[in-house]
C-alpha cells in the first residue's frame, strides 16, 4: 500500500460545544408506536433491528399508542406521575441542602425521573436492583421512606448507614436496592451474580443490573454479558443512555457501535432500546425484560434513551462542555410533562390538578426534610457515633480493630 | 488416620462443606468438568451437580464479581482463581467491593465468599506463576486472608473459610501441593504420605482463622513464617543449630499477635521470612509490629528475609528464592548482633 500515508489519530467530538446552538437533527426518533412487541419468547436473532430503533408509546398528541400500550390503568399511570414528581421535588430540594452546606454532596436525576420510577413497577417483589447512583426513582416507587434517604444525605445520627457512606450511595435488601458503590460498573457483574444464585436455588426471583452509558466501557460491563449470556442469568441488564458521562459525550464510550443496545448482540442477548422519557414504555420494556427473565428465557439489555438535564453532581458545570440549552432541544422532551399530558388526553388530570399536586407532594418533601433535619445535617446537630467507625468491618471486630478503637479514644 | 496431599485436603473441605450447606457453590476456570489444572476440585462436579461445581468464562474479575452477588443472595460461593498472579483483574472487586460491602451497607448485605489462588514460588513459574501477593490483601480493611502450610490446616482453614461470614483470600503454595518443601531443591521431595501434618482427618473439623501455631519450639530466636517459608526456616534452624522458635502464623489478617508478642519476649529476636519481595511487603508490617511490641525485649534489629525487589525470574529460580542458606545466614547474624 505505497499510497496509505500517515496514519492519524481518531478522537470523536460532540456536535456541538458551549456557544453552539444544541442539534439534536443526527438522532433518529421512530414514531410512537411503530416497533413491533415481539413475543417474550422470540429468538433473539430476529429482533436485532430493535438495538437500533427506539420502543415508543406516547405520541406528540399525548396518545398511547401501538403494540406497547395498554399496559397500564389510570391509577397506575397517575402514581407514576406522582413518582417522577417527587423524584424531582425530592431532587430540588436536596440539591439546595447542599447549596446550603447542610451535605457535601448530590446528584439529581433531573429528566432521568421515568427510567427508574416506571422499571420498578415491572419488579415482583424480592427481586433485587443493582442501582448506580442514578436510580433513587428505584426506591421512591417502592415506597421507601424519604426521611431515611434524606438521614443518608445529611449523614446524621438517624443514617441507616451511620455516616460511613458519601450522599446517595443508598442501601435497601428489604426494598430491592442494593448498596450503591462508588466504583462504577461493578455492580453490573453482581447482579449477574445475584440472579445466577437465584436459578441455581430454583427461586423465582430475578435481579435487575443498572449501568450509565460511560460506564459501559468499564470491563465489568463485558463481565456481566458474558456470564449473563453463558449462564442464561435471570437479570434484566440496563443502560440509561443519558448522552453523558460526566463531561465526556456518549461516543466516547460507544465509539463506532452505533448503540449500546447493538452491544448486547454480540453476546446473543435480546436487546431493545426504549424511550427514557417516556414512563409508559419504560415499564412495557421492563416488564417484557423481567417477564422473560422471570419465565428463565435468560437475560435481557434495555438501553434507556434519555438525557442529563441536569449538572452530573454538585460538583460539575456543565455549561463549561455542553451548550446550556441542549435539554430544551432534547428530542424526547421531559418525562412529567409527557406523562402529565397523557393522563389529560385520557382525561383524569388537567393542569390545575397537577400544579395542585405539584405543590402538595413538594409539601411531603419539605415536612419529611424538617423531620430528617431534627436528626441533624452534616455539620450540625446528631451525628453517628465514632464508635460506629470501627463496626461492622467484620462480622466480629478482630482484636486490631479493638486496640485501634481504644486509641481513637470512643 | 488417613493421610492425603494439600490438594486432596483442600479437595476434602470443599466436599466436606458441600455436603453439609448447599449454599456452598464452587467454580472458576477448569473448576468443573476437568477437576481444575491443580485437580483440587476433581469429581466435585459429577457429585454435586453442574449447578453446584462449574466451570467459568475467562474472566477473574467475572469470577470474583459475580460472587458477591450470589453471597448477596445468600449463598456462600468458594471461587477459584487459577493462579494469584492472575487476580490482579478481580482487585477491583475484591478491594471495592467483596471487602466494603458489609461496612457500607451496615451489614444490609454481607460478603460470604472465600477466593483460593495457587500462590508462591520454587516451581520454575516464572513471572506470572510465583508470585505471593498476601500484602496486596492484608493492605485492605475488611478481609482475612490465610496461609496453610500443610494438608491438616488447608482442609481446617479452609472449612473455616467456607463458614466465615465475611470474604476470606485463600493463599495455597502450590510448592506444598504435593509434599513439604524446605527450599533444598537438589534433593528429591519427600511426599505428604511421609509426613505427620500429611493426616488429614475424614469429614468435618475446623483450624480457625486469625490463630498461629508453633511448628518448632525454641528459645533463642523467633521465625515468624507461612507457607513454604515455615520448612525452609525449620531447616535453616537445624543447619545453624541455632535454636529457632518458627511460628507458622497460618492467618495473616487478623493476625495473632499475641502468640508472636509472647514468642518474641521470650526469646528477644525476630527474624520475619517471606517469599514475597522485600518492599512493603508483609514483613514490613510484622517487623513494624514486633519493633512497637517488643521494644524494650529486643537484643537485636528484627530482620527480615524476602525475595528480592524484582519480578520473580525463571532461570534464577534458586537465586531469588529464599532458601535456608539464606535465612540460615539472617539467623546467624541475628544472634550476633
Amino acid at each position: 500500500m505505497a499510497d496509505a500515508g500517515m496514519l492519524r489519530f481518531h478522537v470523536p467530538e460532540p456536535e456541538v460545544r458551549p456557544g453552539g446552538t444544541p442539534d439534536f437533527s443526527d438522532v433518529t426518533i421512530p414514531k410512537a408506536g411503530s416497533v413491533p412487541r415481539p413475543e417474550i419468547d422470540v429468538d433473539p436473532r430476529t429482533i436485532r433491528d430493535l438495538a437500533f430503533s427506539i420502543i415508543r408509546v406516547l405520541n406528540r398528541a399525548g396518545e398511547a399508542v401501538g403494540p406497547w400500550a395498554g399496559l397500564l390503568s389510570d391509577n397506575e399511570l397517575l402514581e407514576g406521575l406522582r413518582h417522577m414528581v417527587t423524584l424531582r421535588s425530592f431532587d430540588a430540594r436536596m440539591q439546595m441542602a447542599q447549596r446550603q452546606g447542610k451535605t457535601s454532596f448530590y446528584m439529581q436525576h433531573l429528566g432521568e425521573e421515568a427510567v427508574s420510577c416506571a422499571f420498578r413497577k415491572a419488579l415482583a417483589p424480592g427481586d433485587m436492583n443493582f442501582p448506580t447512583y442514578r436510580q433513587a426513582g428505584l426506591l421512591i416507587a417502592d415506597g421507601y421512606p424519604m426521611v431515611t434517604m434524606m438521614n443518608q444525605i445529611y449523614s446524621n445520627e438517624a443514617d441507616p448507614l451511620k455516616g460511613r457512606q458519601l450522599p446517595i450511595m443508598y442501601s435497601s435488601k428489604e426494598h430491592g436496592f442494593f448498596s450503591i458503590s462508588g466504583n462504577l460498573a461493578t455492580q453490573y457483574i453482581q447482579a449477574v451474580g445475584w440472579a445466577m444464585a437465584s436459578a441455581i436455588s430454583n427461586d423465582s426471583k430475578i435481579a435487575a443490573a443498572w449501568i450509565g452509558d460511560g460506564s459501559t466501557a468499564e470491563s465489568d460491563f463485558h463481565s456481566a454479558l458474558v456470564f449473563a449470556s453463558t449462564y442464561k442469568a435471570p437479570v434484566v441488564l440496563n443502560v440509561v443512555n443519558n448522552q453523558w458521562a460526566i463531561s465526556t459525550f456518549q461516543g466516547i464510550a460507544r465509539g463506532g457501535s452505533g448503540t449500546f443496545a447493538a452491544r448486547g448482540l454480540g453476546f446473543g442477548i435480546p436487546s431493545l432500546r426504549v424511550d427514557g422519557n417516556d414512563y409508559l414504555a419504560v415499564h412495557a420494556v421492563a416488564k417484557w425484560a423481567a417477564e422473560r427473565a422471570r419465565k428463565n428465557l435468560g437475560p435481557t439489555l434495555v438501553e434507556y434513551v434519555t438525557y442529563r438535564v441536569g449538572a452530573h453532581s454538585s460538583s460539575d458545570d456543565p455549561s463549561a462542555y455542553r451548550p446550556k440549552a441542549e435539554s430544551d432541544a432534547w428530542p424526547l422532551g421531559d418525562p412529567i410533562v409527557r406523562l402529565k399530558n397523557h393522563l389529560i388526553q385520557r382525561g383524569v388530570w388537567s393542569d390545575e390538578r397537577h400544579t395542585q399536586a405539584e405543590a402538595e407532594i413538594l409539601e411531603t418533601v419539605i415536612a419529611a426534610q424538617r423531620e430528617a433535619e431534627r436528626h441533624g445535617t452534616l455539620h450540625a446537630g446528631g451525628k453517628p457515633s465514632a464508635r460506629d467507625m470501627f463496626e461492622g468491618v467484620y462480622a466480629e471486630m478482630p482484636p486490631h480493630l479493638r486496640r485501634q478503637r481504644q486509641q481513637a479514644g470512643v | 488416620m488417613p493421610r492425603r496431599t494439600m490438594i486432596e485436603a483442600i479437595r476434602d473441605a470443599m466436599d466436606v462443606s458441600m455436603a453439609r450447606d448447599e449454599r456452598v457453590i464452587v467454580y472458576g476456570e477448569d473448576v468443573g468438568f476437568f477437576g481444575g489444572v491443580f485437580r483440587c476440585t476433581q469429581g466435585l462436579q459429577a457429585k454435586y451437580g453442574k449447578s453446584r461445581c462449574f466451570d467459568a468464562p475467562i474472566s477473574e474479575a467475572g469470577i470474583v464479581g459475580s460472587a458477591i452477588g450470589m453471597a448477596a443472595y445468600g449463598l456462600k460461593p468458594c471461587v477459584e482463581v487459577q493462579f494469584a498472579d492472575y487476580v490482579y483483574p478481580a482487585y477491583d472487586q475484591i478491594v471495592s467491593e467483596a471487602a466494603r460491602l458489609r461496612y457500607r451497607s451496615n451489614g444490609d448485605f454481607t460478603c460470604p465468599i472465600v477466593v483460593r489462588m495457587p500462590t508462591g514460588g520454587g516451581i520454575f513459574g516464572g513471572q506470572t506463576h510465583s508470585q505471593s501477593p498476601e500484602a496486596l490483601f492484608t493492605h485492605v480493611s475488611g478481609l482475612k486472608v490465610v496461609v496453610p502450610s500443610n494438608p491438616h490446616d488447608a482442609k481446617g482453614l479452609l472449612i473455616a473459610a467456607i463458614e466465615d461470614p465475611d470474604p476470606v483470600i485463600f493463599l495455597e503454595p502450590k510448592r506444598l501441593y504435593n509434599g513439604p518443601f524446605d527450599g533444598h531443591h537438589e534433593r528429591p521431595v519427600t511426599p505428604w504420605s511421609k509426613h505427620d501434618l500429611g493426616e488429614v482427618a475424614d469429614g468435618h473439623y475446623t483450624v480457625p482463622l486469625g490463630k498461629a501455631v508453633i511448628r518448632r519450639p525454641g528459645a533463642a530466636v523467633t521465625v515468624l513464617a507461612y507457607g513454604t517459608m515455615v520448612y525452609v526456616a525449620q531447616a535453616a534452624a537445624e543447619e545453624t543449630g541455632i535454636d529457632a522458635e518458627v511460628i507458622d502464623l497460618r492467618t495473616l489478617l487478623p493476625l495473632d499477635l499475641e502468640t508472636i508478642v509472647a514468642s518474641v519476649r521470650k526469646t528477644g529476636r525476630c527474624v520475619v521470612v517471606h517469599e514475597a519481595t522485600l518492599t512493603s511487603g508483609f514483613g514490613a508490617e510484622l517487623s513494624a509490629l514486633v519493633q512497637e511490641n517488643c521494644f524494650y525485649h529486643l537484643e537485636a534489629p528484627v530482620a527480615r528475609v524476602a525475595g528480592w525487589d524484582t519480578p520473580y525470574p525463571h532461570a534464577q529460580e534458586w537465586d531469588y528464592f529464599p532458601g535456608p542458606a539464606r535465612l540460615g545466614r539472617a539467623l546467624l547474624e541475628t544472634m550476633e548482633a
